[in-house]
């Protein structure tokens, strides 16, 4: 936990000291195109890499009642047999969260007046699933927001939804509540891994790391809208060049900025090698996106090994006797199969 | 085996949960807390690799020479054949939801137990040798290698989980445990590492045709017994059909029903049922075993194992296949089967109930039917006569079983059933019901005695359901669909909520059917006594012409 800390800080100080020191390009132009480009050969590389393996039996997993008998209700989403039916089940999962909704947090007790004895108690638990919500989707809107660095004129819809974020027309700059629910949501789940025993028990640097960095992040946007303010004309101006292959000089723009580059730049080169990578594994996974449907239609795995098992053939020869003494119907009659 | 010690003293003696983090603790093989190991005669009959003796409680494994690179090697290579074996170790985010959806976890507050962690216990040897950071920062990147104690904790876990799925629902991924248990115990077969209790009816199954290695003329014997039975409670004896050419349909059903208290008497039930409809049917005593303890091996002896019944079907000359009640059976059957050994012979057709015309067009690849929708489909269209009243000395609720219900959605066929042959049936609390079941404890071929206490402990949130309607609604009866619910959770019930009896489906249709020509029924198939009905003389003569 402090290890990552410490990382993102001194991330975060190299990148002051250098563009402080007239590196600025370094980590305003350079960096950028990098990041940039490893994140999309990256995630491409990584999503080559699973599909390069072959979904050899369909799992899906059944959230309700299959297909069936027409007087048996099925669940179409949860238990899918269609395309439709698993379309319409990821892009639950994908846009609602659909299985961290369905989250209950079990109590175990010795002794449970209902049950007159040892009981479990299932609470309902949807933090979780509220907090990732809330994160996620104030990370999307944030980032569309940003658009309006990449394009001139600024389009309507970025307008619209700034417009719609300052909604509550709270000071100068607006204030936007999207950065300060990131913040929070982040908080939150920071905070469970650092004071929910069994998360702190299961967290690697690897869960710590990616929250601080967005955290470093969240911070410094939030300072460099309301706090320490950037000059916006150039920061857009810069960018605009930097998205035109052709740079402008840095001058003029504060270091903090540059940290704030350097952190999204660390988060885009850190997400192909690690679990970030779930933003595209999610649309993968073979619990999900599969119907339940290998009754009806066959299943092909690629790599099916030849059939080998001990056959009637064999088993007949083994019991043969016994069998007819039984009165069981023989391929081979005891005689015949001594012939 | 080691005395029990009473429900409320075994959830106090749940250890704390640990301060440190996870790769500081290593398990501890005390008696009672793993299975005992598959015998060398057997991995070997079986060509498994590296058969040998040897004591999980002991400090030497007897692991080959080349075991790490075995292993390695082995997991390299499963990584290139399942994509969910890459994605699952490359997604998780370690959110934790799964924690206390693991009913090994909740009883045993073991943090290798939270699913994320029995997963991670191979993810971490994944980062060190297939990810980029792992490669480079290793243990600051949770990477680690492997070494003894890591494979013997790769056992460990591997089987304190019953491939229920149940954490998979709960997954933001769907990443899936099974997916990963049944992996590694792929692997830990690599160096000969596996369990008697599945080793060995694998043998049986293989061999012979069945889970007890019961040879032909006994299982006939059996079976002529339980027709026997049959009489005497109905005055009718059914048939019993064996490896008869050109029947329509070929029945498999778990073997455990032919053998084991109380699945026989849902075998006596499927025995009416048929010879009521006069069904066109036969048994084989070849394929005698719709259960596949071979999925709890590997994929391939799962193949294997299942390769039988379409081969036998085929030998036979039937026309669609019906399967009895069974759980991972059919977990097998609707998510492996027609992949492994598919397309299915031709002298099968799209299944179609020779009863009521019905077409199960939901299995018109596999031509295998659940019994559960095929006695529904029947019921719905009123052909058979039912006497729920038979039952009304019983309050049920339904056990769903982790495989019919997360690997195939097979959730209201039985109740459609059930509800017609027993008025008065109870659900259990709904987040222990339905996709969300909760397993026995003890599926996934750890239905074994020498981890009896384990069973109770995993089988502690079942359990408490139980209890609760148990105590709220005076329910006396569980019904299931899986014979290994049929073994494990006769003992379950008795330590969670004594008083439950458990039964199948078909015990309870047949104890409600009204057969024709049957005598008056003064007894259930357990031949024990219908409160409230007397023998009378004359009445058992009437029914009897």
């Amino acid at each position: 936990m402090l290890l990552s800390l410490l990382l993102v800080l001194l991330i975060g100080a190299v990148a002051w000291a250098g563009s402080a020191a007239g590196f600025a390009p370094l980590f305003g132009v350079a960096l950028p195109y990098l990041a940039t480009a490893v994140f999309i050969c990256g995630m491409i590389w990584r999503m080559v890499y699973w599909a390069k393996s072959p979904v050899p039996f369909r799992i899906p997993t059944t959230g309700g009642q299959e297909q069936s008998l027409a007087f048996i209700r099925q669940a179409k989403i949860d238990c899918p047999s269609t395309r439709a039916g698993v379309f319409a089940r990821m892009v639950l999962e994908i846009l609602l969260f659909r299985s961290l909704f369905r989250n209950t947090q079990a109590d175990v007790r010795a002794h449970l007046p209902a049950s007159n004895g040892p009981g479990t108690i299932y609470y309902s638990s949807k933090w979780l699933w509220c907090f990732a919500l809330m994160f996620h989707y104030c990370f999307l809107l944030v980032f569309l927001r940003h658009f309006r660095f990449f394009a001139e004129p600024v389009p309507a819809w970025i307008t619209c939804l700034e417009t719609l974020d300052g909604i509550m027309q709270i000071g100068a700059p607006r204030f936007f509540m999207t950065g300060a629910i990131l913040l929070v949501a982040l908080l939150f789940l920071l905070g469970r891994r650092l004071f929910n025993q069994r998360l702190r028990c299961i967290s690697l640097a690897n869960d710590y790391f990616p929250l601080w960095l967005l955290i470093g992040i969240v911070g410094t946007g939030i300072c460099l809208r309301y706090f320490d303010k950037t000059e916006i004309a150039m920061v857009k101006v810069f960018i605009m060049s930097i998205t035109h292959f052709s740079p402008v000089s840095t001058q003029g723009i504060a270091p903090l900025f540059f940290v704030h580059v350097t952190l999204v730049c660390t988060l885009l080169l850190y997400s192909p090698f690690s679990k970030l990578t779930h933003m595209a594994g999610v649309f993968f996974s073979p619990t999900r996106n599969l119907a339940n449907n290998s009754r009806q239609k066959r299943h092909i795995n690629p790599w099916n090994p030849p059939k080998q098992y001990f056959t009637y053939a064999e088993y007949e020869n083994e019991y043969r006797d016994a069998m007819a003494e039984a009165g069981l119907p023989l391929e081979k009659a005891p005689d015949k199969a001594a012939e | 085996m080691a005395k029990l010690p009473a429900p409320q003293e075994l959830i106090a003696s749940r250890p704390p949960f640990p301060g440190e983090h996870w790769l500081a603790l290593k398990p501890e093989f005390s008696p009672g807390s793993f299975c005992y190991p598959a015998k060398p005669d057997t991995m070997e009959r079986l060509h498994m690799p590296n058969p040998h003796e040897w004591d999980p409680a002991a400090d030497d494994w007897g692991l080959p020479e080349n075991w790490e690179k075995t292993l390695c090697d082995a997991f390299a290579e499963r990584l290139e054949k399942h994509r969910s074996l890459k994605l699952f170790m490359d997604i998780c985010v370690r959110c934790g939801a799964c924690a206390d959806k693991c009913h090994f976890f909740l009883g045993t507050n073991d943090p290798k137990n939270m699913p994320v962690l029995r997963a991670e216990l191979l993810r971490s040897l994944y980062r060190r040798d297939h990810t980029m950071l792992g490669k480079l920062l290793g243990k600051t990147a949770g990477a680690r290698g492997w070494d003894k104690s890591v494979v013997k904790e790769l056992f460990y876990y591997a089987y304190q989980c019953t491939e229920c799925r149940r954490c998979s629902l709960f997954c933001p991924y769907g990443i899936d445990t099974a997916e990963i248990t049944m992996i590694v115990r792929e692997l830990l077969h690599e160096v000969g590492l596996g369990t008697h209790w599945i080793m060995d009816p694998v043998k049986n199954c293989s061999f012979t045709g069945n889970h007890l290695g019961i040879q032909p003329h006994s299982f006939v014997e059996i079976v002529e017994m339980l027709a026997d039975d049959c009489e005497t409670v109905t005055g009718i004896r059914p048939k019993t059909p064996f490896n008869k050419k050109n029947a329509e349909i070929l029945f498999i059903t778990p073997s455990g029903d032919v053998f084991a208290d109380p699945g026989i008497y849902t075998f006596m039930g499927y025995l009416l049922l048929f010879h009521q409809l006069d069904l066109d049917y036969t048994l084989s005593t070849y394929a005698s075993e719709g259960g596949n303890f071979g999925s709890f091996t590997s994929f391939n002896m799962a193949k294997k194992l299942n390769a039988k019944m379409y081969a036998e079907a085929e030998r036979l000359n039937a026309k669609w296949i019906l399967g009895g009640e069974c759980g991972h059976m059919w977990r097998v059957i609707n998510q492996y089967m027609d992949t492994y050994n598919g397309p299915t012979p031709a002298n099968m057709i799209p299944p179609t109930s020779p009863v009521t015309g019905t077409v199960f067009s939901n299995a018109a690849s596999t031509k295998m039917v659940h019994i559960a929708e095929f006695t529904a489909d029947l019921i719905y269209h009123n052909k058979l006569k039912l006497d729920p009243s038979r039952n009304d000395h019983i309050v049920t609720t339904f056990h769903d079983s982790c495989n019919p219900s997360r690997g195939m959605g097979l959730l209201d066929e039985p109740r459609y059933v059930l509800k017609a042959v027993c008025n008065n049936f109870v659900e259990m609390p709904e987040n222990t019901i339905r996709e969300q079941t909760f397993c026995c404890g003890a599926g996934s071929g750890l239905n074994t005695e020498e981890i009896m206490e384990l069973r109770m402990r995993a089988g502690m949130p079942r359990g408490n359901a139980l209890r609760h309607v148990q105590q709220k609604f005076g329910v006396n009866h569980m019904a299931c669909v899986c014979a290994i619910d049929r073994a494990t959770l006769p003992p379950l019930a008795n330590y969670w909520a004594p008083g439950v009896t458990v039964s199948g489906l078909h015990e309870l249709v047949a104890n409600a059917l009204v057969m024709t020509g049957e005598q008056k029924r003064t007894m259930d198939l357990r031949q024990e006594d219908l409160p409230g009905v007397e023998e009378d003389e004359t009445d058992a003569q009437e029914g009897g012409e």
